[in-house]
């Protein structure tokens, strides 16, 4: 074999039931290098990492590492072989300590046969030394903010002296700083002579870090670059098959009345006299660092929690606004930034997803219309770009950036005056992305009020017309969309006010 | 257009024989059980005998459509033995008050109950397990007492046929009341809003909540149609024996989970569905049919019964597992 190249992935292919998701994809990568894998949403990413994990069995290919055949029935003998893999969705054991769970299943243990606490103490202190951090290795899992559990799944892999890591999607719920300081560890990890296989939608990042990139369409694979040689605009044809023109759309919509107004919203020790309007045909931005509490605001305005005081007018109306139906009923949606738990019933279909809050509007007497609801789906499916077999599918076998278009078709569907949306593009591929943002501005066209949070300032500098900015549950500063550059966003995130 | 049909390309509609057993699973098992059993038995397909089977599902096949509404939302109703008891000393006891207000009220009565199961579950935040045990034990304390601990002898006139008479001289009339309810069943999980709130709810409960779904609404609706079926049941089986007694239904609970259960529908909610426990009641059915017909002692039969639910229920999970 090669020398050169610590992961040699021949032709691998793997189907299920009716979807080809990989067919034939070769991919290398080479000793100490970080290599960016990219591609569309249901390109067949994750579903290749999950057969170099043994995840997944291929129907056919084969697989070397290091030189040799590697060949795993499961996941935890592909680990000890040295391969870890970082999924989006973290496994630690909330109740067990740091240290715990680094160990988790390859505990020390002394002579008597108990675990070796004090070895496994210090030997989790070295592993998180190694990775810059300074965390008490008893403190519990379920204290860690979204990036400590990151770093701790990092760990975790080093424990078991991964040589190749994998992380699928790593950024896509970290806020700026936790970013910078992921991507300082994964230099650190590559001066240790790692090897790491980094997948991300957002393709700023792959010129920062990356070195090498291979890129997936369709499940099959398309080639490989040095980042050195590429530009944005080449690695976006890569992937889409044609260039991008105007990312963001420009023609904004005008705007007429005032149609949701919170005043003095407040919840005691998560945030405090937050008030904002929005208009029709207007897209009010929502900024600031993760754990500002914006989703909480916006979860209180939808009813998915409670607050202690303040109101919430429509058209200059009081709403009384307790549970989420309240603000359905009052043409509020409500997009949440969470897929799994809070956005979709990942055991129901694609079809069964969608028309989940619109049912009222496709039954007649007390059936529901099939057909209606078919044609509604499929409209969505279409536009959006929705990567499905068919409507009947269930959501939980679509790709991560699928199930999320998911999320938004249904609340789309509902047609609602407002429309808030929490992080709707994460884990969205660019092309996409685009398309999202048209469609949020024929929204506003047609008289709605989107109210978005997002953590990629480019994003809600590019869509929003006018950008409010909060910073640990206090409201901070305002800026219309002329006057909303990158630092002054920043300057109010980190707390300055006016 | 070339991207069209590469994204096209990805997607063969060949049918594998993988999910076609997924989809068919049972009923593929249930068509090989019904095949040996004609091999085993002469006396398995004559007419008579297979509409004695029917007959004899139909009561225990009410109960477990309603069972299968509850733990699609995740949950479980223990009670339905007790109160299908319950109404057959109602509508016995209450004879006087004529066939049709003595079966309504025991209808009722069985609605309230499951009214309380589901408000129990729901405002007072208990386990389904607990909440609906609790009332399993209560109201057979109830008809007990209602009953001072006697069988209650004779139905009233006027209602007997549903549970006694035939349709064509061969048709058990109750199999047509089980053929009625299941398809009701099939059409509410399937074409109702509440049926879909019904699969959401037992998937993802906040993100139910989060969709404007009511979820304490759906789940007392649920406890009421277990509960109203099970009186349903307990009116027919009053009207087929001619009595009632409080201690009738002890155990149909668990024969119905188990019908469930095997018909797959999974016991964590969300998924599964009327048709499939239709086919888990026949599995059973048969089943018990084959072990009479050829003589099995009632004991070996309690263990060969224990063995084909887990037997069923682990088909379907290692199927689960395959996908994964
Ligand atoms: N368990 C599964 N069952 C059926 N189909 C699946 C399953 N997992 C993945 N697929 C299909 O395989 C294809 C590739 O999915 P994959 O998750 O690998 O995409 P991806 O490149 O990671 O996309 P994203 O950027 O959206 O995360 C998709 O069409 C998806 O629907
Ligand atoms: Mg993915």
């Amino acid at each position: 074999m090669n020398d050169e190249y610590i992961l040699d992935m021949k032709k691998i292919t793997k189907t299920f039931p009716g979807v080809k998701a990989l067919s034939d994809v070769s991919f290398a990568c080479r000793y100490g290098e970080i290599h960016a894998l990219l591609g569309e949403n249901g390109a067949g990413k994750s579903t290749l990492i999950k057969v170099l994990s043994a995840a997944f069995q291929p129907d056919s290919g084969e697989i070397y590492f290091k030189g040799k055949l590697f060949a795993h029935q499961n996941p935890i003998s592909a680990q000890q072989a040295g391969i870890g893999v970082i999924y989006q969705e973290f496994n630690l054991v909330p109740y067990l300590s740091i240290a715990e769970n680094i160990f988790l299943g390859n505990e020390p243990v002394t002579k008597a046969g108990l675990v070796d606490r004090k070895k496994m103490d210090s030997a989790a202190e070295e592993i998180l030394k190694g990775l810059g951090l300074n965390l008490n290795v008893r403190t519990s899992a379920h204290k860690l903010s979204v990036a400590e559990q990151q770093m701790i799944e990092i760990a975790k892999t080093l424990s078991l002296n991964a040589e190749l890591i994998v992380m699928d999607e790593p950024t896509a719920t970290l806020s700026d700083h936790e970013i910078e300081f992921l991507f300082s560890t994964i230099l650190r990890l590559k001066q240790q002579g790692k090897t790491i296989i980094y997948i991300s939608h957002r393709l700023e990042e792959i010129f920062r870090v990356c070195d090498r990139v291979s890129v997936l369409k369709d499940g099959k694979y398309i080639g490989s670059k040095d980042v050195s040689d590429i530009d944005k605009e080449i690695l976006i044809h890569m992937m889409v098959g044609r260039t991008l023109s105007d990312y963001f759309p420009v023609n904004k919509a005008k705007r007429g009345d005032k149609v949701l107004e919170v005043k003095n919203l407040t919840r005691k020790g998560v945030f405090k006299n937050i008030s904002f309007d929005v208009y029709e045909g207007e897209i009010l931005g929502l900024s600031g660092l993760v754990g500002a509490g914006r989703t909480e605001v916006v979860r209180a305005v939808f009813g998915a929690d409670p607050f202690d005081s303040g109101e919430i007018l429509m058209y200059g109306k009081p709403l009384k606004i307790r549970k989420p139906i309240n603000a359905i009923r009052n043409s509020i949606g409500f997009a949440t930034e969470d897929r799994k738990q809070q956005g979709l019933v990942l055991g129901l279909s694609v079809k069964k997803n969608i028309t989940l809050t619109v049912l009222e509007h496709i039954r007649k007497y007390f059936l529901l219309q099939m057909k209606k609801e078919k044609a509604l789906v499929n409209y969505f499916i279409k536009t959006l770009k929705i990567a499905a077999k068919d409507q009947d599918v269930l959501v939980r076998t679509l790709s991560g950036g699928n199930q999320q278009k998911v999320v938004l078709a249904k609340w789309l569907a509902h047609d609602s005056k407002v429309l808030i949306l929490d992080e709707p593009t994460r884990g969205i591929d660019v092309g996409a992305k685009t398309e999202i943002y048209n469609l949020m501005r024929e929204l506003t066209k047609k008289g709605k009020a989107i109210v978005m949070i997002s953590s990629e300032l480019l994003e809600v500098i590019g869509i929003s017309d006018r950008i409010i900015v909060m910073n640990q549950g206090r409201f901070t500063g305002e800026l219309s969309a002329e006057n909303a550059t990158e630092e002054a966003v920043m300057k109010f995130a980190i707390g300055g006010v006016e | 257009m070339k991207e069209k049909t590469l994204t096209n390309s990805r997607y063969h509609n060949r049918i594998e024989f993988s999910s076609f057993f997924e989809k068919y699973g049972m009923l593929v098992v249930l068509g090989v059980l019904f095949l040996a059993c004609s091999l085993i038995s002469s006396v398995f397909l004559r007419p008579s005998n297979l509409f004695n089977i029917t007959r004899q599902v139909s009561v225990i096949g009410i109960i477990s459509i309603g069972m299968t509404f509850v733990i699609l939302t995740g949950g479980i109703d223990l009670s339905v033995g007790s109160v299908y008891a319950f109404a057959t000393l109602v509508i016995t006891g209450l004879k006087h008050l004529g066939a049709v207000p003595a079966a309504v009220i025991a209808l009722v009565i069985s609605m309230v109950w499951g009214l309380l199961a589901g408000i129990l579950v729901t405002k007072g935040r208990l386990q389904p397990f607990i909440a609906t045990l609790g009332l399993m034990t209560g109201v057979v304390g109830f008809g007990l007492t209602f009953s001072r601990g006697q069988p209650i002898l004779g139905a009233p006139e006027g209602l007997k046929f549903i549970g006694q008479g035939t349709l064509f001289g061969i048709v058990p009339f109750q199999s047509i009341l089980f053929i009625i309810t299941a398809a009701a069943a099939h059409i509410i999980l399937n074409r109702t809003r509440l049926g879909r709130h019904v699969y959401a709810v037992g998937g993802n409960e906040e993100g139910s909540r989060l969709s404007g779904i009511s979820v304490d609404n759906v789940k007392i609706t649920v406890y009421v149609v277990s509960s109203f079926l099970a009186g349903f049941a307990g009116v027919i089986t009053a009207n087929h024996m001619n009595f009632g007694e409080a201690n009738i239904g002890s155990g149909m609970e668990l024969d119905a989970i188990a019908a469930v259960a095997v018909g797959g529908t999974t016991l964590g909610g969300g998924s599964g569905g009327a048709a499939g426990t239709v086919i888990g009641v026949l599995i059973i059915g048969v089943l018990n049919n084959l072990l009479n017909l050829i003589n099995v002692p009632g004991y070996t039969q309690k263990i060969v019964k224990g063995v084909i639910i887990i037997a069923a229920v682990l088909l379907q999970s290692v199927q689960e597992n395959r996908k994964k």
